[in-house]
């Protein structure tokens, strides 16, 4: 348990309809970057959702520093401080990547992060400036979810599989980039089934199975187990696969 | 304008090798009936046909006003305020209530209803402004009211929603009709301003429905239009209608958004009222006819969208106008069932384009 928790999660539960499908998730991370992996449709994204305030049907506790989340609309979860990339990018289609980030980006270049940084960070997106959202590459869509989030400069970005459906060089580019992120000094919880990327980044790895947190477990101990690779993702074993 | 098969009939004969869905050869050939029709209407009395064109884009002028803040509400919100037609009413007859009760020589009141033997009061272009401007606000803060009381908290529960909306008409209709009572009343123009203008061709037509309500019309979608283009409201509108909780998720406070929009939707429906209100009259029954209007509108444009409802005004104004003149046949008229028609031509573009001309999916 990390001693500088900054978001504690405790007793979540979340329904879909009479689905009962978070079950008493209990976990908290600190600054350093921590992902949650664990097959399809354990809860992942549930979880990403419930913390952000985009479901109704919760209870629990979520605390952010010390303040009580659950119950809030998204926006004011967001001025939390809290950044969601949400499984499957969710771009707006009706909007060019320009007017993404002038959608976030309230004008006030205080903050630290602005249009200007993010098409440094990302200069294939001030390329395409002018392209609408659905005509970009799965990876050029990605930069874009990740980009609109950094804007409201979070303390916490929360990532659910970023690195599904992109190919391996767009991945690595990816992993950098979220590197630098975290260098930085931006809390990172990411949802991952790519096991390689997970391991890259991030450390510390808690296990949901079933709607619950049910192991936790470092990338080293994961990289050498092939047996609980196996167990909790259901995939290939990492040395198997290179 | 009942030309809305994708392509002319023509072209499914000569591409032997494709073979055309039935409805859409049923829909190429009932535009092209009504097509025919028209023109060999226009052929017999081009003056006339003209003057039934510019009575129906007037019309449409209308009905874009009304439609277009009902259009920006669902668009966004996925509401459908039932109570869209009652704003209408209300801002007309606030409208009308407040030139004769701030403006009227003779301001009793009383002898108005029994005649106007004690002549007309004539009103000032201001006169007929001022009443505008309150009405339509007064109907904007009516829109935030009925959204914050009533709506804000069953969001995302549209049936809900409806049947509360529902609810406001038939209240707002009782008390209308108890307060303004069944004669129709109309708000007076400013006498000033001619009754009519001389158009070649068509000869005498009026001159507010031509110049006040087209360019009403024409103005409200051009700031309707450069508000969703150019502003930052506009784009949180057309990213809510697309995916609304990420959105807020991206610390934007939706409710704030959600009340603009009403205020701004039912600013125009009352705005729509006393155009209406000056240019037909007011009366019971109109709360319903202009939601049914507006919901028309919005059917055949496509939920949601600014350039539908203008597309669909223009179709259901010439539709009704074409109607009310060309269904006599021989010695049969027919245009009581004129009304018909608008259905006719709402399953026709739903036929083709199930999600209206400019919609899409929710
Ligand atoms: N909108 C929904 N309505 C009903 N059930 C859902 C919905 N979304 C997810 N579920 C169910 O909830 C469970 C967890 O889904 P999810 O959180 O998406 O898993 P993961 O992200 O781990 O793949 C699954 O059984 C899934 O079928
Ligand atoms: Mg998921």
């Amino acid at each position: 348990m990390p001693p500088d928790a900054i978001l504690e999660v405790k007793n979540l539960n979340a329904y879909y309809g009479p689905a009962h499908v978070l079950q008493d998730v209990s976990f908290e991370i600190g600054s350093e970057p921590t992902a949650i992996i664990g097959r399809n449709g354990m809860g992942k994204s549930t979880l990403c959702l419930s913390i952000m305030g985009m479901l109704q049907k919760v209870d629990g506790s979520v605390r952010f520093h010390g303040e009580e989340l659950l119950g809030k609309p998204p926006y004011k979860v967001a001025a939390a401080g809290l950044a969601f990339v949400p499984q499957g990018r969710r771009l707006f289609q009706s909007l060019t990547v320009e007017e993404h980030l002038r959608l976030v980006s309230n004008g006030n270049g205080n903050g630290r992060w602005n249009t200007e940084r993010i098409y440094e960070l990302f200069p294939r997106l001030a390329e395409r400036r002018r392209s609408g959202a659905m005509q970009l590459s799965g990876g050029e869509q990605q930069m874009l979810a990740i980009a609109r989030s950094l804007l409201l400069d979070p303390k916490l970005l929360i990532m659910d599989e970023p690195s599904e459906g992109l190919a391996p060089a767009v991945i690595d580019h990816l992993i950098d980039a979220i590197r630098g992120l975290s260098a930085e000094g931006t809390a990172i919880l990411l949802v991952e089934q790519n096991l390689s990327v997970a391991t890259e980044l991030a450390d510390r790895h808690l296990v949901m199975v079933a709607g619950r947190i049910a192991a936790e477990t470092t990338a080293d101990e994961l990289e050498n187990d092939p047996d609980a690779q196996r167990r909790y993702l259901g995939v290939e074993p990492l040395a198997e696969e290179a | 304008m009942a030309t809305s098969a994708p392509e002319p009939l023509s072209a499914g004969i000569e591409a032997p090798g494709r073979l055309r869905q039935p409805k859409q050869v049923i829909g190429g050939a009932v535009a092209a009936l009504v097509a025919g029709w028209l023109i060999v209407k226009a052929v017999g009395n081009f003056g006339g046909f003209l003057n039934a064109t510019l009575l129906g884009l007037t019309l449409a002028g209308l009905y874009f006003v009304v439609a277009s803040g009902f259009t920006l509400i669902f668009g966004l919100m996925r509401t459908i305020n039932m109570a869209h037609g009652s704003l209408y009413l209300l801002g007309g007859y606030i409208a009308f209530e407040l030139q004769e009760k701030l403006f009227s020589d003779n301001k009793g009141g009383f002898e108005l209803s029994i005649g106007q033997s004690s002549g007309e009061t004539q009103y000032s272009t201001i006169e007929w402004l001022v009443p505008l401007l309150i009405a339509a606000l007064a109907m904007g803060v009516l829109g935030v009211l009925i959204y914050q009381l009533l709506l804000r908290w069953n969001q995302g529960q549209e049936l809900r929603q409806a049947l509360i909306t529902i609810a406001v008409i038939i209240i707002a209709g009782d008390q209308m009709l108890a307060h303004f009572g069944g004669v129709a009343k109309d708000i007076k123009l400013p006498a000033s301003w001619p009754t009519s203008v001389d158009i070649p061709l068509i000869g005498s037509f009026g001159f507010f429905r031509l110049t006040i309500v087209l360019g009403s019309a024409i103005l409200v979608g051009l700031l309707l239009w450069w508000m969703i283009k150019r502003t930052r409201f506009g784009l949180i509108t057309r990213a809510g209608v697309d995916d609304r909780d990420m959105v807020s998720a991206l610390g934007i406070n939706i409710p704030l958004v959600f009340a603009a929009a009403f205020f701004i939707g039912s600013l125009l429906a009352g705005f729509g009222g006393v155009l209406g209100g000056s240019m037909l009259s007011l009366q019971p029954g109109q709360d319903s006819a202009f939601l049914l209007n507006s919901l028309v509108v919005v059917i055949i444009g496509g939920m949601g969208s600014l350039g539908g409802a203008a597309v669909g005004a223009v179709a259901l104004g010439l539709v009704q106008a074409y109607g009310a003149s060309y269904l006599v046949f021989g010695g049969t008229d027919l245009t009581n069932y004129s009304i018909l028609l608008t259905f006719g031509l709402v399953v026709a573009v739903l036929a083709v384009r199930p999600y209206g001309l400019f919609g899409r999916p929710a």
